[in-house]
Parts: structure tokens; sequence; C-alpha cells
């Protein structure tokens, strides 16, 4: 049965890395649904965080096979326990003056923030999980979204783990 | 050079000679590096992004290097070199079209887990990525199809590099390494000192089984009344062909090879079924479909073994060991995994194994088929048939010749028709089949093999993928003795339009080909022809005698098939004997 899953991979911060997990993700017909890379707490090695589809045989080769990429340190299955994932979207929907209002409420309620002004727009930025993004996404599309950017999951398990 | 008389100065030598800090180019520090590292004889082609490196060969007389006459030849010559000896083979090539020639050769070697390290030259630093002459970004071109690469940024990091680029190259699941040298790198200066160690926190092999899993299946062989072995290319890398013998002489467990596995068993011994798959013996194939453990040995379930997945070994609790991870479960539900690498963990199962005790009627039965269904042929009195030419080749060199292969028919006859004792004694591009390989991997061979009969047993097709290498043969004097086996016909491609597409024959036939004696002649390598027989013997006995390299053309029976044959998709009993039956 086909699930998402978010793997967390930690990588030595060199050259042509993220080729070389993208192009195996591609290669081996491994579904990509969002890919994030940044700094990790350790110097040198930068984390990934993937998150993908694929039944519980998918995660496996998927897992077994990043670990035979020299560059790759350590991969985890972030999805297998608590977790906190997040994203960033930031979304510019047409906003005469007279509509400001009524989007500021909806801003307000998710706790989102607009962080431009434009004559005739707003750019909206809303941090959290996919499914309350997906929401505001919903709640902004009768006002006419312009443009859509959103950052991907990065996540980490809940707790000491 | 020639394949005899190369004298290789020890590390210690090396070290001793080198080990004042001195300050010295890329290039000298590459040559120097690979010496360090064990390499006897290199396989390259020079050209403008490489002229430093080459530069540096001029008078470096510790250094060997053998020009071939195209890319392609050079990295299949090191692939035939590194599985001959179990050492890591290297070849260098230049940037852009240098470098996508080695492509296909990489791609083998990877499929075939042969531990390479492929150098090549790149424009200088400041000209990557402005699609300058000669520019390709081959480490981008070959991720896919490397265990690891580099691209080098200072000459500083070529030691560590190389040293890196051997151990990942032949360690592990083995398999090519890629350093890519921009020429500024090749000519930058600075101190040179020989390097030791590797530090690569991501890179950890398992040698070392897990022992509960290895009870697991001890556990199991008591138990079995239907186990077999099915032993890969893993037995014969990680040199466990003893441990394999003393574990089937223990456990009395019947064994079957796979085509890279050919030579890792003896094939003279009673328990030995020969190949399985695609092309396989009918005992393999019939055993393994009736066992109730199947113990997988460094094989990985290749698709011309298994046919058809969901029908394959039906009744068999699956062991299998592999030292890499990810090939357990990748194509075959396993019941008792084992990780590690296969010479520690047969050694490991020697201490503990005991006996097979309950598959008596089993051996039996193995033997039943044995004798039963062979593989067999329809000899003629009229025609050459190119079972009989490898028969004549294995009976003439006592089994005991170093044989490599190209792709296609003729491999799988060789492969039947040519029982191995010896690992390491079989070369043959299994994983991609590489059309080509056969003639430039006897090379290597030779080179690494000085003392043996090589034999490159070849197509009237792939022999005419890289024959240019008759040039250094000739030249240096490298005594392979190359056979085509020629039927005139892409054979293997006939085989399937004839039998899958209802004799629908397209663009198979090979009129046109060269006279393959004139052609060797031409390139000053003695050359022979035979159509009966009488002459096949005749002037195969007067190749083996001749010193120095030859080419002998087998003229043979056009519409020969290779059979036992299993089409794809169907499982592996149900397989087509042909016309011997």
């Amino acid at each position: 049965m086909n699930r998402k899953f978010t793997i967390a991979i930690l990588v030595n911060d060199q050259p042509g890395v993220l080729q070389r997990v993208s192009g195996l993700f591609g290669r081996r017909g491994y579904n990509i649904e969002s890919i994030t890379v940044g700094a990790s707490e350790e110097p040198g090695l930068s984390r990934m965080v993937v998150v993908t589809t694929g039944d519980d045989h998918t995660l496996e080769q998927i897992q077994k096979q990043l670990y035979k990429l020299i560059d790759v340190i350590k991969v985890i299955d972030v999805s297998g326990n608590p977790m906190v994932g997040r994203e960033l979207a930031l979304i510019k929907i047409s906003a005469e003056p007279s509509m400001r209002p009524e989007v500021l409420g909806i801003v307000e309620t998710f706790r989102a923030a607009v962080v431009d002004i434009g004559p005739s727009t707003l750019i909206v930025q809303v941090v959290g999980d996919s499914e309350k993004i997906d929401a505001m996404i919903e709640l902004l599309k009768p006002y006419g979204i312009r443009e859509l950017s959103r950052t991907g999951v990065t996540a980490m398990n809940r707790g000491a783990r | 050079m020639s394949a005899q008389g190369t004298t290789i100065k020890s590390k210690e030598e090396l070290i001793a000679k080198w080990s004042k800090p001195e300050v010295i180019s890329g290039s000298e520090i590459l040559l120097r590096s690979l010496l360090l590292e064990g390499a006897e004889c290199v396989f390259g082609y020079p050209g403008g992004a490489v002229l430093y490196i080459y530069d540096a060969m001029h008078g470096f007389d510790d250094f060997k290097h053998l020009l071939t006459r195209h890319e392609q030849g050079a990295i299949h010559a090191a692939d035939g070199y590194a599985r001959s000896t179990g050492k890591v083979g290297v070849c260098i090539a230049t940037s852009g079209p240098g470098a996508t020639n080695l492509v296909t050769g990489i791609a083998t070697a990877y499929m075939d887990s042969v531990p390479l390290v492929v150098i090549t030259g790149n424009v200088a630093t400041h000209l990557i990525g402005t699609d300058a002459f000669q520019e390709a970004d081959i480490v981008g071109i070959t991720m896919p199809i490397t265990k690891h690469s580099y691209l080098v940024r200072k000459a500083e990091d070529l030691p560590r590099i190389i040293h890196e680029a051997f151990h990942i190259a032949n360690s592990g699941r083995k398999g090519p390494v890629l350093i890519d040298i921009p020429k500024d790198v090749s000519a930058q200066k600075t101190l040179f000192q020989p390097i030791s160690g590797v530090q690569l926190r991501g890179y950890n092999p398992t040698i070392q089984p897990n022992k509960n899993q290895l009870d697991k299946m001890l556990r199991a062989i008591e138990s079995a009344e239907k186990p077999v072995i099915l032993a890969g290319g893993g037995v014969v890398y990680s040199g466990a062909h003893e441990e394999l013998y003393e574990f089937v002489t223990k456990t009395g467990i019947p064994t079957t090879t796979t085509l890279l596995g050919l030579g890792g068993f003896p094939s003279g011994n009673d328990l030995h079924m020969g190949m399985p798959g695609m092309h396989g013996t009918w005992t393999a194939n019939m055993a393994i479909q009736s066992a109730d453990l199947l113990i997988n040995i460094g094989a990985r379930f290749d698709d011309r073994v298994t046919g058809k997945l969901a029908g394959f070994a039906p009744n068999a609790k699956i062991v299998h060991i592999d030292i890499d991870p990810a090939e357990i479960g990748k194509n075959v539900p396993t019941d008792i995994p084992i990780v590690g690498d296969v010479k520690a963990v047969l050694q490991q199962a020697n201490a503990l194994a005991k006996p097979a005790t309950k598959a008596d009627a089993w051996r039996k039965q193995i033997q039943e088929w044995k004798a039963a269904k062979p593989y067999s042929f329809i000899d003629s009195d009229t025609e050459l048939k190119p079972q009989w030419v490898v028969s004549m080749i294995h009976e003439t060199t006592h089994g005991d010749a170093i044989v490599t292969t190209d792709v296609g028919q003729h491999q799988m006859w060789a492969a039947q028709y040519y029982p191995l004792n010896k690992p390491r004694s079989w070369v043959t591009s299994g994983g991609l089949g590489t059309m080509g390989f056969g003639f430039p991997s006897a090379i290597g061979a030779q080179m690494g093999n000085p003392d043996r009969t090589v034999v490159s047993i070849n197509g009237d097709g792939g022999m005419q993928m890289c024959a240019q290498e008759l040039a250094i043969c000739a030249i240096n004097n490298i005594p392979v003795k190359v056979v085509i086996i020629n039927n005139q016909v892409l054979g293997m491609v006939r085989q399937w339009q004839e039998l899958i597409h209802e004799n629908r024959f397209s663009h198979i036939d090979l009129a046109g080909s060269p006279d393959f004696v004139k052609l060797a002649e031409a390139y000053g390598v003695k050359g022979y022809r035979a159509a009966n027989k009488d002459d096949a013997l005749r002037v195969w006995k007067e190749a083996l005698e001749h010193p120095g390299p030859a080419v002998v053309e087998f003229v043979v029976r056009r519409n020969e098939n290779v059979y036992p044959m299993v089409t794809q998709g169907s499982t592996i009993d149900q397989m087509i004997m042909g016309d011997a039956e």
C-alpha cells in the first residue's frame, strides 16, 4: 500500500551531492514530492529532507540505495516516529484595497502574516504542516492566487530521538 | 612493452624512493600515487586535457602505460585485467569525447561490480561550465554508473582522492570510481607526501555476518530435503572459492553457478549443476524450481537467472548472502538475509556447518537429471558447429585457459561448453551485455596473467566493435588467441526473431564483414580460418603454438540456436530444449 514518507538524509556538504541523491530517486523510479537541503548541526554536513510516496518495500530500497552513496552518512525515516514537519509558503493574491480587511481576517486566523502589500496585491506568508498550508491555499483561492511558492517540508523527530 | 617482463617495484621501495617531501606537479603526483596503489599497467589514450599527465610519463620508467586505439578498448582492457587478477584496473582518457568513450566501459564494470579507477582529464577549472572545447560533465554523466566519483579541485587533494578511490573501488561491493582532473590541476605544483589510511564516514561495508541469521541458515540446511546453492560473482570477487568448496562438500548441497560465478566452483564436481537461468542447464533450473531451500551466495537474482519472478523457486525458503544490503529483498523476498562478505560468511558457516542429511533422495534426483539432460547439440560432418568449436578449444587448452567472451550466442556456448574449474578464468560482460567487450578485455587479462593462455571468444558482430585493438597486440606482442565464431549473422538477435518474432528477420545479416584473416594480417597479427573439423583442429593448434597473438576464424552454421532457452516472461522450468531433443 502506498503511503507518504518523510526521510532525513545526512550528507557530506560536497559539490554534486544533491545531484547524487536526486539522481538516485529519478533513475530508480522513486517519487520526490518535495526536497529541502540546508546546513545541519555539524559543520561540513548538510541535512536533506525528502518527502516521497511508496510502499514499505520501496521505502526499504530507498534507504538501502541511499546508504550506497559514499557521501550519505545517515538516513532516517522521520515519519516512522512522532515528528514535527513544517513548510513555508508565500502566496501572492489579488487584493484591491477594499478586499484587504477580509483577507487579513483569514491571515490572522491562520497565524500567518502579510509580508508585502502592493497596489492590488498581497503576499501572504504561512508556516505550518502541509495540511495547514493546503487549507490556507484553498481559502485564498477565491481571491485569485497569482503566484505560489512552497519550500517543501523540513522535519525532525520529537523528543530525544 | 610485452605482457612478459614488467618489473614492478614494491610499495616499500617506492615509498622509500619518494619519502622525501617534494614539490611536484599534479600529474606526477597522479603517477606516483597510482604506482603506490600497485597499478602494474595502465591503459589509456592521450589528448589535450591530459597533456600534462602524459608529459609526466615521459622518462618515468616505473610507470607502465599501454596505448590502445580507442578509449573503449582501454577501459575494457582495464576491466579484463581487474576481473582476471582481482586487482584494480586503471585507465586514462582525455576530456570530452575521450571521457564519453569510456561510458560503456564504466557501465559494464558497474553492472558486474568490477573494481576500476577511471582517470579523465577535464578542461581547466576556470573553463568548466563554459562549453569549452572538449568539455563534458563526465562526473554528471557517469553518476548513475559509478560507485563514486571525484572532480579534483586542487592538486594537493590528489593523494587522498586516489587512495580513497582505490579503497572504494576494491572493497565492499566493488565497482568503478571516476577521478576527473582539470588540466590546470594536473599542471599545478604542490608538496607531495604519500598518504595512508582513509576516513570515509559514510562508507563502512559490513564484512562479518550476523550470528543469529547464520544460525538460522545452518538450521534450515539441517532440515532441508531439497536444498540448492546459487553461487554468483560474489564468490569469485571475494576470493571465496575454497570456502565455497568446503561449504558444499560439508553440507552436500547441489550447487549452481551463475554466468559471473562460473569458475567459482569446480564444474567437474558431482554436486555442480552448471549454470541456471535463460540458457542454463535443465538440472539447475529444475532444481531451483523444486527446491525447499535456496541459498543465494553472492548473486543478485538477475532477471536472466530468475525468469518470471512470480513463479521463481516457488517452494523455497530463501537465504541471501550479499555484501550489498540493497540486493537483499530487491527482486526476491528473502526469509533469511545475511549481509556480509561472502568469504567471511562462509568461513564462519564452515566452522559450524553440518551435512544436509535429509537430502539423499534429492542428490540422487540431481544425478538423474544431470545424466538425462546435459547440454547437447546435434553435431554435423558437413558444417562446423559452434558448440563443437568451443568443446575443441576446451580440450586443446585442457580447460585451463582464461576465457573472455563477447556478448551473444557464442558467449552462451562458451559458458556451456567451456566448463571451468578455477576462479578468475572467465571474463564476460554479464549485467550490461556489452558487445565489443570480449577482445579488448582479453588484452587486459593477458597483461595481468602473462603466464597463462588467454582465449578470447567472439562473434563476427562484436569482433567488429573493437577490432582496432589488434594493433596493440601486434606491437606489444600480447599473445591473445582471438577466436571468431563466424556465423555471418547477429545470431542471438536472429534466434529471438526466429523464436519470438515469428521469423521476421530484421537487420541481422552481417554480409560485408571483412575477411578476418586479412584484417588480422593487416595489423601484423597471424590469421587463420577453418570451415571444417580437420582444418579447425589443425589451425587452432597452430595458433596455440604460435608465440604471438593470433586470430582464428571458425566459419560455423548460420542458423544454430542456443538451447536450452527460457523465453522472457516464462518461469525457468519452462525450457525450450531445442533440436537435440
